[in-house]
């Protein structure tokens, strides 16, 4: 269904110089699957998700292959893409406030969103817009339909941004964190409903988050993203019970809530490093506790025993993956 | 001794969408009551839409409640006005979600830290320089950060931009709305652990909303936990996450997600409609969604009682607003 | 302090000037060169404007009058020179007018909200709905035609427009955190305004202001074309324009020739408007 094969971005910055958000990821969702994909701040994880919308800052290059039901979507026209765009691949983009338009009625927006693709009349797509704010979870919905966005709190206005997003029943959706500003009860009400719409139309969900819990509780796959790259993904049962990569199990290890009240909680000690300058061999080398003399040159991809992929020298041992991607 | 922060019978409500004369309201804040020591953490958590935001910003003075007061070091802060409110800002600082949002970015790293000590007039520049560089040193910065732009720093980064802000007036009371959502789990940890260093050198008191309930366990001394406008249940943080008691509470405690996979999401931990702020159910506001519900829970609205016998002077009172449960304790 | 200011100042102009896309930059230029004809207008034109010489009536261009002369032989090179200045001028006041009332009204209404922005909105509202040109010609009725009541009319259509964007743009700024966070920080709402809002939120209005002068040049030729605008023998391109289509078939050079200063200056007002929405707006997307 989406598939991303070896896709890497380059954004231009200051001084002619290029930050390589993304360095050469490939990764598949598939019909009715939800991915999880988690890594630091700033490791691509949005700019991935912008590459797959073509919503990339400008300037910005583009190369690999982004392949919606076989139809590469990097041939497409702009206009061509916002037709795809909203329908077929649905955005919820992680800052809630810069994708709704203070001007205007929460509700209209969401209206705005099936009309753009839908030939329906206004009080229909009215309607579907409110029943829509209810499924996510607004309350009174009719009642605060012209409300404009600042009139919410933080977590009502990410709701409508995923009622907007789900308007249109999706072949694919990428949520990028779209319960950070949601309580515990509400976001599993929008988990749910994420994992209902996958169950319902066939959706695959590219499911953005830096919660391990949420990754556990509904996603069937996950990718974990370092510095631009993707160095292991599988089955959540797999990484979870046996995290192969030192990255994945730092993380694994840095939750909050295995180390409750028990003075400092535990970093990732060292910085991300610099994507103008992203280091030759393994990205992670520079703060793996299992480091060595091989890791100044790039792992190799191979495939785990669960299917799953890794890309660490400790595992050099296991069989390369295969050219193509299912 | 008395509290830093005192919030009594808090009501803020909002005019819903429409017009006309008898406009309904949206009751974001219906008597609320909230106690906060010096250099103590208080956590607040509960739904989202509950009034938290709502309730920060009028302890910051920025938001007049329709009735209440807050009560900050004795003062009362509402009603303020001029002079008086702006004495009292120094003291009671914000450290808001978004840190980039928070961060005005056409202004160095510098200029944004040193904003309150130029509106009180601070020294002179030189020295207001000196005291950014401090600052910044303060929350793990380097002096050549001051002239960087906001986005040219990592998230992070920028949340301890906003910390180091919220610092420099010497504020007694830190207002934090979400102050990590934002940020991933190891940069989450940074910051709190921070946030921990700086309580235990300043002092500084943390009046701190979240959603994620293991941080909230992890930084708070008590916690407060909010249902559409009201304060359903306040304990010492120990005694909260062992002994949940308000149905809601302990229905929120249930629905965090473990990172274990055999603890799949089987079922909605709430049923039901989220009940509108704009008709709040009568009774007790939680009714149509408890399972615990008896008949008079719609009819009679339950006041904060204390539970139990860990009720000692130097603990907070564990506070439940359900009757129903009441009982069951001893 | 002038001392430093001054080259303060230059710099921040030039990197301004650097900093637009190279074709906003053309744009600027040829405004820039606009302007300074229109100041050494004396000087450059060879021919009083006004200057009527009946055995030149229509005649063509030659080397002492390089546009040719118009129905009353008035040399149309010169008269096209000081025509500029009368337009621009009017371009440059009814666009500046309009701003400058724009900022505080759009700001107020997009940062206050509530009642203020519907004191503000509503009327402005109205005028946006009315059709522009009904507005002008009412006005002009009212106080009688002339190169400054025209101004002030063209003044008069932006400004709905105007303060809409920047009301717009205020709402946005209006709600981040910072706004909040300078109240919280103790400064009065009037000094968060000047310190975070309007610095944040005039890109718009800057971008709006550019492209609607150049439809201004527009506005002020119909209105002329109309006797509503700068009265004769005082020239203005649009004047111009209206005397030039009587005789377009004997003499097409009394009408060419102010209507391509009008282009051009139409031309660089978009370039410069266009580059500006693009050095503005972050949401410049697409790969
Ligand atoms: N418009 C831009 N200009 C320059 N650099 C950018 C831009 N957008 C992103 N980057 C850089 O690209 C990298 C990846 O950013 P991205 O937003 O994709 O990270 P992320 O994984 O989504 O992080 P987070 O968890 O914080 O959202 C970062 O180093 C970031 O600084
Ligand atoms: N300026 C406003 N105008 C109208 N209604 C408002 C305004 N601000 C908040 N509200 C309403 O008040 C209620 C409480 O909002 P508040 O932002 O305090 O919630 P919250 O607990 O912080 O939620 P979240 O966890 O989602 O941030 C909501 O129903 C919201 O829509
Ligand atoms: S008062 Fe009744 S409805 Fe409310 S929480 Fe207790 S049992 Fe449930
Ligand atoms: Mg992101
Ligand atoms: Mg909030």
């Amino acid at each position: 269904m989406l598939q991303i094969d070896d896709v890497r971005v380059r954004i231009p910055v200051k001084g002619g110089r290029w930050v390589e958000a993304v360095g050469g990821v490939t990764l598949a969702v598939g019909s009715g699957e939800i991915v999880g994909l988690v890594g630091e701040s700033g490791c691509g994880k949005s700019t991935l998700g912008g590459a797959v919308m073509g919503l990339l800052p400008s300037g910005s290059q583009l190369s690999g292959q982004v392949l919606l039901d076989g139809r590469d979507l990097r041939g497409l026209t702009a206009e061509e893409y916002r037709q795809v765009r909203g329908n077929d691949i649905a955005l919820v983009s992680q800052d809630p406030s810069a994708s709704l338009d203070p001007t205007f009625a929460v509700g209209a927006q969401v209206a705005e969103a099936i009309r753009n693709h839908r030939d329906i009349s206004r009080r229909a797509a009215r309607e579907q817009a409110v029943e829509l704010l209810r499924a996510v979870g607004i309350p009174d919905p009719a009642a605060r339909y012209s409300d404009p966005p600042h009139r919410f709190s933080g977590g009502m206005k990410q709701r409508v941004v995923i009622a907007a997003a789900l308007a249109n029943d999706p072949s694919v959706l990428i949520a990028d964190e779209p319960t950070t500003a949601l309580d515990v009860t509400i976001q599993a009400q929008i988990l749910h409903l994420l994992r209902d719409l996958t169950v319902r139309t066939g959706t695959g969900v590219l499911l953005i988050t830096h919660d391990l819990g949420v990754v556990a509780q509904v996603c069937d796959r996950i990718a974990v993203m370092y510095a631009g790259q993707v160095v292991e993904q599988g089955t959540v049962r797999d990484v979870f019970a046996d995290p192969l990569h030192p990255y994945t199990r730092a993380l694994l290890d840095s939750q909050p809530a295995a180390h409750h009240r028990s003075g400092d909680l535990p970093v990732i000690l060292g910085q991300v490093p610099d994507l103008t300058h992203p280091p030759a061999g393994c990205r992670f080398a520079a703060r793996c506790a299992r480091v060595h003399d091989r890791c100044t040159t790039a792992p190799p991809v191979v495939e785990t025993q669960g299917g799953g992929r890794v890309a660490c020298w400790l595992h050099d041992a296991l069989p390369p993956v295969a050219q193509e991607v299912s | 001794m008395t509290a830093l922060l005192d919030v009594r019978g808090l009501v803020v409500t909002f005019p819903a969408p429409g017009s006309g004369l008898r406009r309904k309201r949206v009751h974001a804040l219906s008597g609320v009551d909230l106690t906060l020591g010096r250099g103590h953490t208080h956590g607040l958590v509960g739904e989202s839409g509950s009034g938290k935001s709502t309730l920060a910003r009028c302890v910051l003075g920025l938001q007049r409640p329709d009735d209440g007061s807050v009560l900050f070091d004795g003062t009362e802060i509402v009603g303020l006005r001029g002079s008086a409110l702006r004495d009292i800002r120094r003291r009671i600082q914000p450290v808001f979600q978004d840190p980039l949002g928070s961060l005005d970015p056409r202004w160095t790293v510098g200029r944004s830290v040193r904003e309150s000590l130029d509106a009180y007039g601070v020294g002179s520049p030189p020295d207001r320089e000196r005291r950014v560089r401090e600052l910044l040193d303060l929350v793990g910065l380097s002096p050549d950060h001051a002239d960087r732009h906001p986005v040219q720093l990592s998230g992070g980064q920028r949340q301890r931009v906003g910390i180091a802000a919220a610092l420099a007036s010497g504020p007694d009371l830190i207002v934090a709305d979400e102050p990590v959502s934002a940020l991933d789990v190891s940069v989450q940890a940074q910051i709190l652990n921070l946030m921990a260093r700086l309580q235990r050198d300043l002092g500084v008191a943390f009046l701190f909303v979240s959603h994620d309930l293991s941080v909230v366990e992890h930084v708070s001394d008590e916690v407060s936990v909010m249902y559409l406008g009201k304060i359903v249940e306040t304990a010492d943080r120990a005694d909260l996450f062992a002994n949940p008691v308000h149905p809601y509470t302990r229905a929120l405690l249930d629905a965090v997600p473990i990172p274990e996979p055999d603890a799949r999401l089987v079922h909605v931990p709430l049923s039901g409609d989220i009940p509108s702020p704009i008709d709040p159910p009568s009774g007790c506001r939680f009714h149509p969604r408890c399972p615990l519900r008896v008949d008079s829970c719609s009819r009679e609205r339950p006041a904060l009682t204390p539970v139990g016998t860990l009720n000692s002077a130097d603990h907070t009172p564990h506070l439940v607003a359900c009757p129903v449960v009441l009982p069951a304790r001893p | 302090m002038t001392a430093k200011s001054i080259p303060a100042g230059v710099t921040a102009v030039v990197r301004a000037f650097f900093w637009l896309p190279r074709s906003a930059r053309a744009g600027v230029l040829i405004l820039v060169v606009l302007v300074i004809v229109t100041l050494l207008a004396p000087l450059i034109a060879p021919h009083d404007p006004n200057a009527i010489d009946p055995t030149r009536v229509l005649a063509g261009p030659d080397l002492g009058h390089p546009f040719g002369a118009d129905a009353l032989g008035r040399d149309v090179f010169s008269r096209t020179v000081y025509a500029l200045r009368t337009s621009l001028a009017i371009v440059f006041a009814s666009v500046a007018v309009a701003s400058l009332a724009a900022l505080p009204l759009g700001t107020a209404a997009g940062y206050f909200g509530g009642w203020v922005d519907q004191v503000i909105s509503r009327p402005l509202d109205m005028l946006l709905v009315l059709p522009a040109l009904l507005l002008a010609i009412t006005l002009i009725a009212i106080v009688g035609p002339g190169s400054i009541v025209a101004a002030l009319a063209i003044a008069l259509i932006y400004l709905p427009i105007l303060a809409r964007v920047q009301r717009a743009a205020s709402l946005v700024v209006a709600h981040a955190g910072f706004v909040e966070g300078g109240r919280a920080r103790g400064w009065s709402s009037f000094a968060v305004l000047r310190r975070h809002v309007v610095p944040n939120a005039l890109g718009p209005l800057l971008v709006q202001a550019a492209i609607l002068a150049g439809f201004a040049v527009q506005i002020e030729a119909s209105l002329s074309f109309l006797g509503l605008g700068t009265q004769p023998p005082t020239p203005s391109l649009g004047l111009m324009l209206s005397e030039g289509r009587d005789v377009l078939t004997q003499a097409p050079w009394v009408e060419i020739f102010p209507g391509l200063a009008i282009a051009v200056i139409v031309l660089a007002f978009n370039l410069l408007g266009d580059g500006l929405r693009h050095r503005l707006d972050p949401q410049g997307m697409v790969s």
